[in-house]
């Protein structure tokens, strides 16, 4: 149940490292050549001095719609009217950071054509100077999403940041700060993986759906019930904790009952996460989820900017992993804990219950997972059906990098990911920088298996 | 309940493309996983790469011969590419690379940087790619109506795109019997079975498994081209739930068969739209909207997908002692 490499052949390390620069020779010049080519559509390109709104126009058809208006609203509350081009583009320029909202003027459509989901316009969304902001109407017959992944709503897709504002020292900066609060969030939602893989073995595809758990309830206690957000939060970490027992002691602990292999475990899971997402956007729909509706408090320290929201989240991560590390290093079970994932067969020799240890770990993995769900809403300033799904392959990114299984590893390789993901957007753009985190995965699976900090072991 | 027209609608959600790309998809997967006990979480990013490849170079003025062999060469390379660093390793390795390496498609492939290529995240227009094989058809222009069933000769949604999707799913499934009886294929059981005693009979195991992984990616890459005809290349409509949905259609109708995939395709199309059509029917759209439906309708695939595996992991055809999902 060691991760290792079946075989080590060393006259062929040469030939992997030499796909890896392939690889990444492959990879980089289409990441790199992001800014220099990025097609604006329509006459408005971001620089150092404003930023653009823009998109495409289809019919259900397929076919670019022109002399469509839209009429766009800056932060003071001036509206201008723009219209699409003969390929569908509009575009509309950002002169100052700020919430930027646009409506499709309905009445300038083609007939028979209309807006999927009406209650999305106008489309409110967040605009920077210096960056590109997609916005996305989606027109079809009354709300019914055609594709699986639901990109059907209207939304915004992307926002990419250009090159030309250019790599200064405040945006370093900033970018380093959001990448390890953005890490320290993911290591909680991470660790519960990586505990579950060393104590039982399984790859669990439905982590994810913890994580939009937590971020959902927060919602419904804070939004849909009136409680204070803190209450909320308490509330909503103590029932993802709880659907970790649940989901232990109803499904995992009686496939393991039916010696039902980890293959076969990880599939379920992925079946799962499918039943979990849809089972969110059923209840709860396609857009985004606000926690809290209150204007943050922003608060500013030399170049960095964050709010007051964030900064306490950092400081309940820290406090929370910290827990973890006590818990892990000097108690009683922390330390049976980490005698199952070194060997269960052992740890079951020398007395220690394997199954009410793998009991404890789903608990506690569920609600670190719920804890970091809910704060991740906070900081994203909001959560939706598939949060914890779009983030899961970052999880298993940082859980690789820092040694599957090892829980310390996962709090490394989260902050590694997390500055890896706001940082690339210096360089590629704001839409690619998943991709980058998922690079990373596949190259250290290529000359660092075990991880950073996992061991190396072979079998065989 | 108008059950004519429900069945009607079960009926040709049988015979429709998608069913046919998808049976292509599970057809390339099973040789991954059926027959090798690879756990290629990435079938979508092959079908995806397929599409792009075929699009952007009919696109670019290739002729379609042309175009499928750039969509078959890409998905080549994309399988050599993942398995070199991955196929030493375990199983779930292989699991977390693909399906993170489809992920990486997806991704760039709805960037803006690349719109002018990929049209990023609204995609590429279907009227862009489809005339060099509308062209081949050798029907004339117009609409035929067979029983209930009426639709264009040629265009998009058509019988042509119909007739060409499922003879190369049957061509697919007797290449399928053939290889499963050759003495390649049965190394490939081997390995599916023991990858030690292979070895130790002097087969080069990786490099076995690098032919399957190529194989299975490409018709994964064809599959992407049929599955884009009726319609347009959107990246976010290929993402993970369809490598999902390809592994659901394979478990249901049997991984290591040679029709499992097949009729594993025709259950889960012809199932799920017999749910959503009836519901639509019975259900009042006050309580249910028909979003809602859509989305009732993908739960029901992940608790399948849950059940099979536990209960019945061998699919409608499989046999139980050829399949133990427990790979390495």
């Amino acid at each position: 149940m060691r991760l290792a490499q079946v075989q080590d052949q060393t006259p062929r390390r040469w030939v992997r490292r030499l796909l890896a620069v392939a690889l990444a020779a492959i990879a980089l010049p289409t990441i790199w050549a992001g800014p220099a080519t990025a097609s604006t559509p329509g006459p408005c390109a971001a620089d150092s001095t404003q930023g653009c709104l823009d998109g495409f126009l289809r019919s259900t058809e397929g076919q670019p719609l022109a002399g469509v208006v839209l009429k766009v609203t800056d932060p003071s509350g001036k509206m201008t009217s723009i219209t699409s081009g003969a390929d569908g583009s509009w575009s509309a320029p950002v002169p100052a950071d700020g919430e930027y909202s646009v409506e499709l003027d309905v009445s300038t459509l083609p007939p028979g054509q209309k807006i999927a989901q009406p209650d999305q316009n106008p489309l409110k969304t967040q605009a920077r100077v210096g960056s590109t902001t997609s916005l996305l109407f989606s027109l079809g017959s009354g709300g019914v999403s055609t594709a699986p992944s639901g990109a059907a709503s209207p939304s915004v897709v992307a926002t990419s940041g250009t090159g030309t504002s250019g790599v200064s020292w405040e945006r370093v900066a900033q970018q380093a700060t959001s990448g390890l609060i953005f890490g320290l969030l993911l290591a909680l939602a991470s660790i519960g993986l990586s505990l579950i893989y060393g104590t039982t073995g399984l790859s669990n595809f439905a982590h994810g759906e913890q994580v939009t758990l937590g971020g959902i309830l927060a919602y419904v206690f804070c939004q849909l019930v009136g409680l204070p957000l803190i209450l909320s939060a308490i509330i909503a970490v103590l029932l993802a904790a709880a659907s970790g027992w649940m989901q232990d002691a109803w499904i995992w602990h009686q496939l393991r009952k039916r010696r039902i292999g980890t293959t076969q475990q990880m599939i379920v899971t992925i079946g799962l996460s499918m039943a979990l997402q849809y089972g969110f956007q059923f209840f709860f729909g396609g857009d985004k989820l606000r926690i809290v509706t209150t204007t943050p408090t922003i608060i500013t320290v030399g170049p960095v900017t964050f709010t007051r929201t964030t900064l306490i989240s950092v400081v309940i991560a820290i406090v929370a992993l910290g827990a973890v590390s006590y818990f892990l290093l000097a108690t009683r079970i922390g330390r049976a804990t980490r005698a199952v994932s070194d060997s269960p067969a052992l740890a079951a020799a020398s007395g220690i219950s394997v199954e009410r240890i793998i009991r404890i770990v789903w608990t506690l993995g569920a609600g670190l997972a719920g804890l970091g769900g809910v704060l991740m809403g906070l900081y994203l300033n909001a959560t939706n059906w598939d949060m914890g799904g779009a983030m899961l392959l970052l999880m298993f990114s940082a859980v690789t990098l820092g040694g599957l299984g090892a829980a310390f590893g996962a709090l490394a390789g989260s902050l590694v990911i997390g500055l890896v993901v706001e940082m690339s957007s210096l360089v590629i753009p704001n839409d690619m920088r998943y991709a980058g985190a998922l690079l990373i995965l596949i190259l250290v699976l290529l000359f660092r298996p075990q991880g950073i900090l996992g061991r190396a072991e072979r079998i065989g | 309940m108008d059950w004519t027209r429900i069945l009607t609608n079960v009926l040709g959600e049988m015979l429709a493309p998608t069913t046919a790309a998808y049976a292509l998809a599970a057809v390339g997967l099973n040789i991954h996983f059926g027959l090798t006990g690879l756990l290629n979480m990435g079938q979508a990013g092959f079908m995806l790469l397929g599409a792009y490849g075929f699009a952007i170079a009919t696109i670019a003025g290739w002729p379609i011969w042309g175009a499928v062999l750039v969509a078959i060469a890409a998905s080549a390379l994309f399988a050599l590419l993942l398995g070199i660093p991955t196929l030493k390793l375990r199983g779930d390795y292989l699991a977390i690379v693909t399906i993170a390496a489809a992920e990486i498609v997806r991704l760039i492939g709805r960037s803006t940087a690349l719109t002018s290529l990929t049209g990023a995240s609204s995609g590429l227009r279907g009227d862009s790619y489809k005339t060099t094989f509308q062209n081949l058809s050798p029907f004339p222009t117009g609409t035929t109506t067979i029983g209930p069933f009426s639709y264009s000769n040629n265009f998009s949604n058509s019988w042509w795109i119909r007739l060409v999707g499922w003879a190369i799913v049957l061509i697919a499934c007797l290449f399928v019997y053939l290889l499963i009886r050759s003495p390649w294929g049965r190394v490939l059981k081997g390995i599916r079975e023991d990858e030690e005693a292979v070895r130790s009979l002097g087969k080069n195991v990786f490099a076995y498994k690098m032919q399957s992984l190529v194989l299975g990616g490409v018709i994964g890459a064809v599959a992407g081209i049929v599955y884009v005809m009726p319609r347009a290349v959107q990246p976010d409509s290929m993402g993970r739930p369809m490598t999902f949905f390809v592994w659901t259609i394979l478990l249901l109708g049997g991984a290591a068969t040679v029709f499992g995939p097949v009729l594993g395709s025709i259950v889960f199309w012809a199932g799920l739209m017999l749910i959503k059509s009836v519901m639509r029917d019975g259900v009042s759209d006050s309580f249910i909207s028909s979003g809602q439906i859509e989305q009732l309708g993908w739960v029901i695939v992940g608790v399948t997908l849950m059940l099979l595996v536990i209960f019945r992991p061998q699919g409608v055809l499989g046999d139980k002692k050829e399949l133990a999902i427990n790979v390495r």
